[in-house]
């Protein structure tokens, strides 16, 4: 056993001493403030998700270009859809502010506002930046033979209740969106919740759901197989990777709606290192790794950061806030 | 003859220098992840995956593949030799291999182990090579009431699993249920379970905690009191004689190596199930077919073969709607999928058209996986049955230490440290009632599966239960599961009435 353990120890020492020498050699010393050690970068979502796919990116991205004295160790928090995530910053305003970030996504306003008990007021938490915006596309199967939103309406209509539409989670984007599609179209289609948008992209390759509203980067594999048809964006503008799905504004009924990718502090973060980590992510969003991920997932939005990503949380955070009284949600 | 010429090409990249030494270094790795308790093939996985950028994505496939493989055979030495689960995939192979080493014979568990491993990677990997493509597209056929149909049978089976007591099976299916549940309920969206609004309850109870609370602490508790402190010197020697009638033994069990095999495979293949669903229901059924039951348990060698030739093959099952499909097939798939994504690799139905040489190398790569594998855990057999020469008062603090480190690692969470002493302590208790624990630790993996499954089919039919018998796949595997429950269940009924009549 102590043989075993000291063998152990050893390989331990050797892959901690190899990383530490990968972080230290290109030093970026001209920042004013630098983390003083390891910083924690939340996710506020599960492993394997889009939100966490995007972290690692980031971190890779930060990692091999040696932008960072000290390494970002991500954590995964997925806990009461990012409830225990927020709570976790909101503590960490207490002991340690300058050493925590998280990647957020939309449940960033839907949370707090659905779960009051928490505390939580994303007002207090420090923007870092904006990173991207995820578009989301009405889906359906190939085999179905539907062409266009017209033919799913129809489709829609004739099955009522019986049509499904599965989503991710309860309450959250998706269920946002199909309730706008049931009520824009005089629709009665049924919402069924799985945990995350593989899975969900998954029920409609294996036709067990009727459509879904996944973001591109969800269904390009079943797409780029011919498996599934995107038949209408939710975006200002027809997508470049899809130029044959019209938006829903050029179809009379206007319905913009984006996922954000942001990166935020902790509540109470010092000027100079919100400064640092600002500038850290302008780095990474300006990185050609950054933007051939944006195209090819055919993300929007542009570099959002301070008072602005502040001001876009707030209006974002009304929004949502409307939508989810409008659902009875509040 | 297609796949044969792609597997030719596939030995060519697996066989390169780099690749060749990525291997046998990823299976070393793999075996110590794997035979340290707490530390699985997820935890390696995920700590190395950032290690892999120095090398071509194929190369860091086949290096995170090879210690994936390693841990299967790495989690059933500490399952073996001191009785908590490596990793949870081997948490069926403490059943039947703690008893034998206690009994003296874990040179013989050990050995089993290993080839058993070897048995099932080896004829998972000629399935996977052979069905990928047509497999794939079996695994998007099976829609919410198939899966629900299909962890109906995997708890039927269970029935017959730990002592014969059914109602204190089902009471104990119970408890790991209810502890599943804790957390975020996806169905409505509301936390659930939340005990005294404790936020580390959000994230529900992670499976490992109440893995090594129960094998690691609880054991350690029940061996204290059954051996008083008392150094347990057990004898564990390595003569050919001894290894000759070990391999004659073994030869016995050949058959359950083979169902178990094929079952680890398919159940690999499910999403979100994975090699610890798969053991733990190869161990069920080995038990079931056999012709001693009551020996299982109590250190019969087909107990050890059946688990670790079904958590090999699947582990290479859930690699392959990872590839076919980009649905992980288990957690250590969903970290590795990660890392594709990372390489720019898009998984899903066109990676086989599109990248074939990274489909093949690392299918290549596993037959070459699999065989050092077998071979480097052989070798370092004595070393591992050295440990067992310790006296317990030097052993039980030591797997305290390493219970709670396990505990802490995967999460990092005191909540968690905290949680798996109470269930040690609660395991403990049960145990000492004669309730068996396996079902638990089993209803607490499949619950998060079941019953999304179950509330998913009944709201696309609207409540309608028959949505389980009147499809063509799930109907047949709910009628076989409500048999395999419903038959012990009357039979206990009787013998009741029998006694009181």
């Amino acid at each position: 056993m102590a043989k075993t353990r000291r063998y152990l120890l050893g390989l331990a020492a050797a892959v901690a001493l190899g990383s530490v020498a990968s972080f230290t050699l290109p030093g970026t010393a001209t920042a004013a403030w630098e983390p003083k050690k390891p910083v924690e970068f939340v996710i506020m979502a599960g492993k394997g998700g889009g939100a966490d796919k995007m972290a690692r990116l980031m971190q890779t991205v930060i990692e091999k270009n040696g932008w960072s004295a000290k390494p970002l160790t991500p954590i995964n928090k997925p806990g009461g859809s990012g409830a225990e995530a927020l709570v976790h910053l909101k503590d960490k305003a207490k002991s340690d502010p300058n050493h925590t970030i998280m990647v957020t996504l939309n449940s960033f306003y839907t949370t707090p506002l659905r779960q009051p008990k928490l505390g939580v007021d994303i007002e207090t938490f420090t923007p870092v930046a904006r990173m991207a915006e995820d578009t989301f596309l009405l889906w359906v199967h190939k085999d179905s033979g539907i062409k266009d939103v017209d033919d799913f309406v129809k489709a829609a209509k004739a099955a009522g209740d019986g049509w499904i539409m599965a989503g991710t989670g309860k309450l959250q984007e998706d269920q946002l969106l199909t309730d706008f599609l049931n009520a824009a179209y005089d629709l009665k289609m049924k919402y069924v919740p799985y945990k995350g948008g593989g899975k969900v992209a998954k029920q409609l390759a294996g036709k067990h759901a009727n459509s879904t509203v996944n973001n591109p980067s969800e269904q390009e594999g079943f797409y780029a197989a011919g498996t599934t048809v995107p038949l209408a964006a939710f975006t200002p503008k027809r997508l470049e990777m899809f130029p044959d799905a019209p938006t829903f504004g050029e179809l009379g009924n206007e319905f913009v709606y984006f996922m954000q990718r942001s990166v935020v502090g902790a509540p109470g973060m010092s000027d100079e290192a919100a400064a640092y980590y600002q500038g850290l992510f302008q780095k990474v969003f300006e990185s050609s790794e950054w933007q051939d991920y944006r195209k090819k997932k055919s993300l929007q939005g542009e570099f959002l950061t301070g008072t602005a990503l502040k001001d876009y949380w707030l209006k974002e955070r009304e929004i949502h806030k409307q939508m989810l009284a409008k659902m009875g949600a509040l | 003859m297609e796949i044969l010429q792609h597997l030719m090409d596939g030995f060519l990249i697996a066989f390169e220098p780099l690749n060749l030494g990525l291997v046998i270094l990823g299976v070393v790795v793999g075996l110590f992840i794997g035979a340290m308790p707490g530390l699985g093939s997820v935890n390696g996985v995920a700590i190395l995956l950032p290690m892999t950028f120095l090398v071509p994505p194929t190369s860091a496939m086949i290096f995170l593949a090879a210690i994936y493989y390693g841990a299967m055979y790495g989690g059933a030495i500490s399952s073996v030799m001191l009785g908590i689960p490596g990793a949870s995939t081997a948490v069926a192979t403490t059943f039947d291999g703690r008893p034998l080493a206690l009994r003296g014979e874990a040179d013989k568990a050990l050995v089993a182990a290993a080839l058993a491993s070897f048995f099932g990677g080896t004829i998972s990997i000629l399935l996977f090579t052979g069905f990928a493509p047509p497999l794939a597209s079996i695994a998007l056929d099976f829609g919410d009431p198939e899966i629900f149909a299909l962890m109906l049978l995997a708890f039927a089976t269970f029935v017959g699993l730990g002592s014969d007591d059914i109602p204190k099976t089902i009471f104990s299916i119970c408890i790991g249920l209810v502890f599943s549940a804790v957390g975020l309920d996806i169905m409505s969206g509301e936390p659930r379970l939340i005990f005294f609004d404790i936020i580390g309850f959000m994230s529900g109870i992670n499976f490992l905690v109440l893995a090594i609370g129960i094998y690691g602490i609880g054991e350690m508790l029940w061996t204290i009191e059954k051996t008083d402190g008392d150094s347990m010197m057990s004898k564990a020697v390595v003569t050919v004689d001894r290894v000759l009638n070990n391999l004659k033994e073994l030869g016995r069990t050949w058959k359950i190596a083979v169902s178990s095999s094929f079952l680890g495979f398919f159940v690999g293949i499910l999403p979100a199930a994975g090699a610890t669903p798969g053991s733990l229901m190869a161990y069920g059924v080995a038990k079931m077919t056999s012709k001693t039951p009551e020996d299982f348990g109590k250190g019969e060698v087909a107990g050890v073969v059946a688990p670790e030739a079904a958590n090999n093959a699947a582990s290479t099952g859930s690699m392959l709607p990872m590839l076919t499909l980009g649905i992980p097939g288990s957690p250590t798939t969903a970290i590795l999928l990660g890392g594709m994504v990372i390489w720019g690799l898009v998984p899903g139905p066109l990676l086989f058209v599109e990248q074939t040489e990274f489909v093949w190398g690392l299918i290549a790569s596993l037959y070459a996986a699999n065989l050092f594998a077998v071979l480097i855990n052989i070798v370092f057999i004595p070393a591992f049955l050295w440990m067992l020469k310790m006296p317990f008062t030097i052993l039980a603090p030591l797997i305290f230490v390493l219970s709670l480190v396990g505990g802490y690692a995967p999460t990092q969470k005191m909540h968690d440290v905290w949680l798996m002493l109470l269930f040690g302590a609660g395991g403990y208790l049960l145990r000492k009632l004669d309730y068996p624990l396996a079902p638990a630790v089993l209803a607490i993996v499949l619950g998060p599966i079941a019953e999304p499954a179950l509330r998913q089919s009944l709201l696309i039919a609207n409540g309608d239960p028959m949505v389980f018998i009147n499809r063509p796949i799930a109907g047949p595997i709910t009628i076989i599961a409500l048999i395999l429950i419903l038959l012990p269940l009357a039979k206990a009924i009787r013998n009741r009435f029998r006694k009181a009549g």
